[in-house]
């Protein structure tokens, strides 16, 4: 595919070194793990390496680290066997999670749990009073998302956690958006439970893995076998795994690099826009954010318009959570920031990424500007 | 961005599969688009064009073109501008004519405003009729297999919309065109027909699958003979229309048809006498034309009518007395007309009241 890609949140190209990597996998570490000879101790070795890289990511030691079919099931898990081992009480969370984590605690209330759903303020930061006052009431669960995938607003898992921490509740943050995009270390967010994605950092998708403290006890949501300490039962996605973990050791050593370019881009584009295009605002906080993200407002137009016309020129942009598209709903995220049905909808994220360049930048700008400025006057013809 | 960029009204079947493939094949910058006229999960969309199962198809096609492909969300839209109406159509003892409709406001209308916005000029379907052009303008001809002809459902179209249409399959069959799909390797090709049944729910006719839509009431009342006799009660005036023989509700002991509906008392007017049928003429509505007005032309006065001679009294506002050279049978108000010169359609107007004979 040749085109602009300014989608990354959604997802990721495989690094070069992680294909290979894979490669390597199906072909010279194809035994299965839990074999006891020796195409079985290769397998094995492989899978404790890539354990190791994912571990070293985010400050964990790799006992603590469970690989799971993705993101979506990192969740699943840490919310549902989490409230089964939890003390009684509710379980907090945000009203800009993902999916994955709102749909869970839908299916949790239908089994009897009771859920929170802490609101947003306008840059789409949990307030820290609300959380205390939550934190009155018996909270078994705390589950936050560390960086929004819609805005890339980063919110203050640390000091949530601490404060959660101190009621004896369980601490969750979905990481998939924020990890391989700034530093993540365990130990200083200070979290029980953390998940993981590989391909929003250039590794294969079908792989993640939840962080598990040590002394966490968790019952597993999977049963079959002695895998992931029986957290996760099944032959483990061995390619999907080992190329997971080189994308982590890849994202550790280029951090500062990816993140510098990523915010050197997307400032240029997001300045150009709001600076060149008129009625342009940005959505979510302006410093509390990932590098790469921007999410912007087009007065008057209805986003999806935008999209089409600048996926027509090459340049894939997207309205927000790739998982919501086929409802054309406007973003919940947008909405929860108390903004209006046609704010929402006239909405566009962007995220940049590592193959991005400022040659591409100045392109896509180009075509919006001619996008924009063709459908206003069409809507005032 | 002045390319020749067109837009595909893909619905996932055979026909506008085609119309796509040609479409490439002739060098236009194509992007198909499908309308979602209804939600996957409502049962309305089962079996039917519009449906998820005609997306997934629409999209398959496309992506064996290497076309751009959307889909555009109308739930909303079509709800307002053709069920809405055709409801309220029946609640007047009137026959709607749905897929008119949905031509004019959703494939050509909400379609047409659409392609404006991605740049494109022009918008291609895979209906059954001719579009030619000239130094003096578009004209709208009948498909050449007269069978398959499509041109009475574009006859409300506006020339502002005929003027930017592309038919690509008007001048071949049906059979043609799926082994054209086959030649090309369509994996559409063998999908079956679908069918203006995209309106109604699995079981259910039309009318009684709108009131369940819009959760109305069913308004009972009486059958009547032509004198005003009462013949006997019937339980949803929205269930009949003009000419309707089969599954009246009443047994009479002779065959018996509608020959009228009076939405004052919610009667069923029922006679024996296939003559009641006839009308000498009708009043229509909201007339408009491709071509300068004429006074006596050919008049089609439903989508299974072989059309009739007629003359034509304009009158001011768009209407006009139309006077059949010979009577037609089961002249039915709300639906629409078109006229035609030979094979050319000439513009079109709606049957407001039917003259009896």
């Amino acid at each position: 595919m040749k085109g602009i890609y300014l989608d990354h949140n959604a997802t990721t190209r495989p690094h070069p070194a992680v294909i290979e990597e894979m490669c390597a996998c199906l072909e010279n570490g194809w035994g299965n793990p839990s074999s006891s000879h020796a195409h079985g101790q290769e397998a094995k070795r492989i899978l404790d390496r890539a354990r190791a890289q994912v571990a070293a990511l985010i400050g964990a030691d790799p006992q603590e680290i469970v690989f799971t079919s993705g993101g979506t099931e990192a969740d699943n898990q840490a919310l549902c066997s989490g409230m089964a081992v939890a003390q009684p009480g509710t379980l907090l969370t945000s009203a800009i999670e993902h999916s994955a984590v709102l749909d869970t605690c839908k299916a949790l209330v239908t089994q009897g749990h009771g859920v929170h759903i802490l609101p947003v303020d306008s840059e789409g930061i949990v307030d820290l009073a609300q959380v205390a006052a939550a934190l009155e009431q018996p909270a078994a669960m705390v589950s936050l998302m560390l960086a929004n995938n819609d805005l890339g607003t980063l919110q203050p898992v640390q000091e949530i956690a601490r404060r959660a921490k101190a009621h004896g509740a369980i601490v969750h943050t979905d990481a998939v958006q924020a990890a391989g995009k700034i530093p993540l270390d365990v130990r200083e967010l200070g979290v029980d439970l953390l998940s993981l994605s590989a391909h929003k950092l250039y590794g294969p998708k079908g792989v993640g893995a939840l962080f598990v403290r040590r002394g966490l006890n968790l019952p597993a949501l999977l049963h079959g076998g002695p895998q992931e300490r029986r957290l996760r039962s099944g032959t483990e996605n061995m390619p999907g795994i080992a190329g997971f973990g080189k994308a982590c050791e890849l994202a550790m050593s280029a951090m500062k690099a990816r993140s510098d370019h990523s915010r050197r881009l997307r400032d240029l584009l997001e300045r150009s826009i709001l600076e060149g295009i008129s009625g342009t605002r940005l959505n979510g906080h302006p410093e509390h954010r990932l590098p790469n993200t921007s999410n912007l407002a087009f007065e008057e137009l209805v986003a999806e318009d935008l999209l089409m016309n600048m996926d027509l020129e090459g340049i894939s942009v997207s309205l927000g959570a790739a998982c919501h598209s086929e409802s054309r709903k406007p973003s919940p995220v947008l909405l929860a920031l108390g903004r209006s049905d046609a704010e929402a909808r006239s909405s566009l994220r962007f995220s940049v990424g590592e193959s991005n360049t400022e040659e591409e930048i100045h392109r896509a700008v180009a075509v919006i500007t001619a996008a924009v400025r063709r459908l206003r006057e069409r809507r005032t013809r | 961005m002045t390319s020749r960029r067109m837009v595909i009204a893909m619905s996932g079947g055979v026909d506008s599969s085609v119309v796509a493939a040609l479409m490439v094949q002739e060098g236009w910058d194509a992007v198909g688009v499908t309308l979602q006229l209804r939600s996957c999960d409502d049962r309305m969309a089962s079996r039917s064009c519009c449906s998820a199962d005609g997306i997934t198809q629409a999209r398959a096609v496309a992506g064996a073109l290497g076309i751009p492909h959307y889909v555009l969300d109308c739930r909303e839209t079509f709800l307002d501008r053709v069920m809405r109406p055709a409801w309220a159509e029946y609640e007047l003892g009137r026959t709607p004519s749905p897929c008119l409709h949905c031509n004019r406001e959703m494939k050509f209308g909400y379609l047409g405003e659409y392609a404006e916005r991605i740049g494109a000029d022009r918008i291609a379907t895979g209906h059954y009729a001719r579009i030619e052009r000239n130094a003096n303008g578009t004209r709208l001809l009948r498909g050449v297999d007269r069978a398959k002809d499509q041109s009475y459902f574009l006859s409300d179209l506006s020339p502002e919309q005929v003027a930017r249409l592309e038919l690509p399959l008007g001048g071949m069959t049906k059979p043609e065109v799926r082994a054209l799909a086959r030649t090309m390797n369509l994996v559409s090709a063998e999908r079956h027909e679908s069918q203006d049944i995209c309106l109604a729910m699995e079981g259910l006719g039309f009318p009684e699958s709108l009131r369940q839509r819009f959760e109305k009431d069913t308004r009972a009342g009486d059958f009547v003979d032509p004198n005003g006799k009462v013949l006997g009660p019937h339980d949803g005036f929205h269930r009949y229309t003009i000419g309707q023989r089969r599954g009246l509700g009443i047994a009479l002991g002779t065959r018996a048809h509608v020959i009228g509906l009076r939405a004052e008392d919610a009667a069923v007017i029922l006679s024996t006498e296939d003559t009641d049928l006839l009308s000498s003429g009708l009043l229509a509505t909201d007339l408009h034309w491709y071509t300068p007005p004429m006074d006596h032309c050919i008049v089609q006065i439903r989508s299974r009518h072989a059309g009739a001679p007629a003359r034509l009294e304009l009158q001011e506002g768009g209407r006009a007395l139309i006077q059949f050279d010979t009577p037609q049978s089961a002249v039915t108000p709300g639906q629409a007309l078109a006229f035609y010169d030979g094979d050319q359609l000439l513009g079109g107007g709606w049957i407001d009241v039917a003259i009896p004979r």
